[in-house]
């Protein structure tokens, strides 16, 4: 960006969020910044409010205070301070500027990967057949299934699935990708395929947020690392910090070391 | 025997075309409504999900006959004349729509919600998304149930006959009133109603494999 005004400021800007669901708060007053280009990781134990976290920021889950702005412009809510809501129409014109892929893939099962990748471009985006279908063509051969475009999703492997999902949410475009626990639903051997697409893109310089268990994927490919645990952001930091053994923050020590035994 | 019934045939047309008729009105304006009404009892405002789910289970809880009587002897009490034909045909559909409500109901509330907010996460409106993700999915849980009813309606216009309307199982009885062949006539049109269900469970049966694009 060469407006010094937008360099400076958060691509996705979280600001004192807080949810709960009935008595239960999954999310307080969490504040985080992700800068264009950055490749943020949330992680933390089961339960510590990541996934809807992510999930508030395409206001796939509404929130009950605080602000979050995308490139300055407030999700969800036409006001930060208001909680009116923004008209359906203009909630799906901010959801189609955020890319999410999902940790069970849902990809659309009556239409072919190309099919699924077309279907927002044409009708979200205004392009025609022909155009939708050049640039899902496009973006399959970017995730390795140039070959499976006229395949339907169950014809496709798990991490096949996945890997149309992560094209489908990139050929939108977004300005953010949200990536929620992509390989948990995968089995061990498919998962290297999957992150390799995240780790290309990431290297193109998509801007993302991204929830995962897998710790040394977030080393490498990470930005910043975001722990979370009981609904707040306990620790940001570079991966080197966050990750190292001899933290002196408690709580990340101990899910650490929970998820070094477990894995190792 | 036979030139007889013969000779009866056109008449007996005429009283199928009645049949179809009412059939087709009902089933078309059944399925109009009800998927209205079947789409506001998933996502409508609370209001309108209690209005439409007092409407369906009252009218499922009524024998189709008293619904018809009701309409054409009861309502005129209310100053609403309607013909014997209008009246059987509102009848018959506000039996069918509350039986379609339930079939939409159930096929969207199958399709998992991670449809919707995958539909959703690419910037789809609501009915973008019902039109474009929720309903082609739905269609195919939909149809099996929704075939079985439009078979169901067909052989339910005949209670039309009770109003008097000369429908194809009115004009049977008429014809053995003249003629006392009640056993050939009665069987001919069997064959008639089982023509045309037979017909619609085939065509039925064409589509759904047709739709069958997800593998269970």
């Amino acid at each position: 960006m060469s407006d010094a005004t937008n360099a400076s400021s958060a691509l996705l800007d979280v600001r004192d969020v807080s949810k709960a669901f009935g008595a239960v708060e999954v999310l307080r007053s969490v504040s985080l910044q992700v800068k264009r280009g950055e490749v943020v990781t949330v992680i933390g134990p089961s339960g510590s409010g990541k996934t809807t976290l992510l999930r508030c920021v395409n206001f796939l889950e509404s929130y009950d205070s605080g602000s979050i702005r995308i490139d300055g412009r407030e999700v969800g809510y036409r006001e930060a301070g208001t909680r009116q809501r923004r008209s359906e129409r203009d909630l799906a014109a901010m959801r189609a500027e955020t890319g999410m892929v999902f940790q069970s893939f849902n990809l659309f099962p009556h239409l072919t990967a190309a099919g699924n990748i077309m279907l927002g471009l044409t009708k979200v985006r205004g392009k025609s057949q022909s155009e939708a279908r050049k640039a899902a063509e496009h973006w399959l051969g970017r995730v390795g299934l140039a070959h499976k475009a006229d395949s339907l999703p169950a014809e496709l492997s798990g991490g096949q699935q996945q890997r149309v999902g992560i094209a489908r949410a990139v050929a939108m475009e977004p300005k953010i990708l949200l990536l929620d626990e992509i390989t948990s639903a995968l089995d061990p051997e498919l998962v290297g395929e999957v992150l390799a697409v995240v780790r290309s893109l990431a290297e193109d310089g998509m801007t993302m947020l991204m929830v995962t268990h897998e710790m040394a994927f977030a080393r490498d490919a990470s930005s910043r690392i975001v722990f979370m645990a009981d609904g707040g952001v306990s620790a940001v930091g570079p991966p080197k910090e966050i990750l190292a053994a001899e933290t002196s923050n408690e709580r990340l020590r101990t899910f650490l070391a929970r998820f070094r035994a477990s894995h190792f | 025997m036979l030139s007889q019934i013969l000779y009866a045939l056109p008449f007996l047309a005429q009283g199928f075309a009645v049949t179809l008729w009412v059939s087709l009105l009902v089933v078309v304006l059944s399925l109009i409504v009800g998927v209205l009404l079947g789409v506001g009892l998933v996502y409508g405002p609370a209001p309108l999900r209690w209005v439409v789910r007092i409407f369906s289970d009252t009218i499922r809880g009524i024998p189709i006959l008293v619904l018809m009587f009701f309409v054409y002897y009861g309502l005129p009490a209310t100053g609403l004349h309607l013909p014997s034909f209008w009246a059987a045909v509102l009848a018959l559909t506000l039996f069918k729509t509350a039986q379609v409500v339930e079939y939409v109901r159930g096929a969207v509330a199958s399709i998992p919600k991670g449809q919707s907010e995958a539909a959703m996460a690419i910037g789809l409106t609501f009915s973008q998304r019902l039109t474009s993700v929720i309903f082609p999915q739905a269609f195919r849980r939909f149809l099996p149930p929704w075939i079985n009813g439009v078979t169901d309606a067909v052989k339910g216009s005949a209670l039309v006959s009770l109003l008097g309307i000369t429908d194809l199982m009115q004009a049977i009885n008429q014809v053995i009133g003249r003629t006392y062949e009640a056993m050939p006539l009665y069987i001919l049109g069997a064959l008639i109603y089982f023509a045309v269900n037979y017909a619609l469970s085939l065509a039925s049966r064409r589509l759904e494999r047709r739709f069958a694009f997800i593998r269970e």
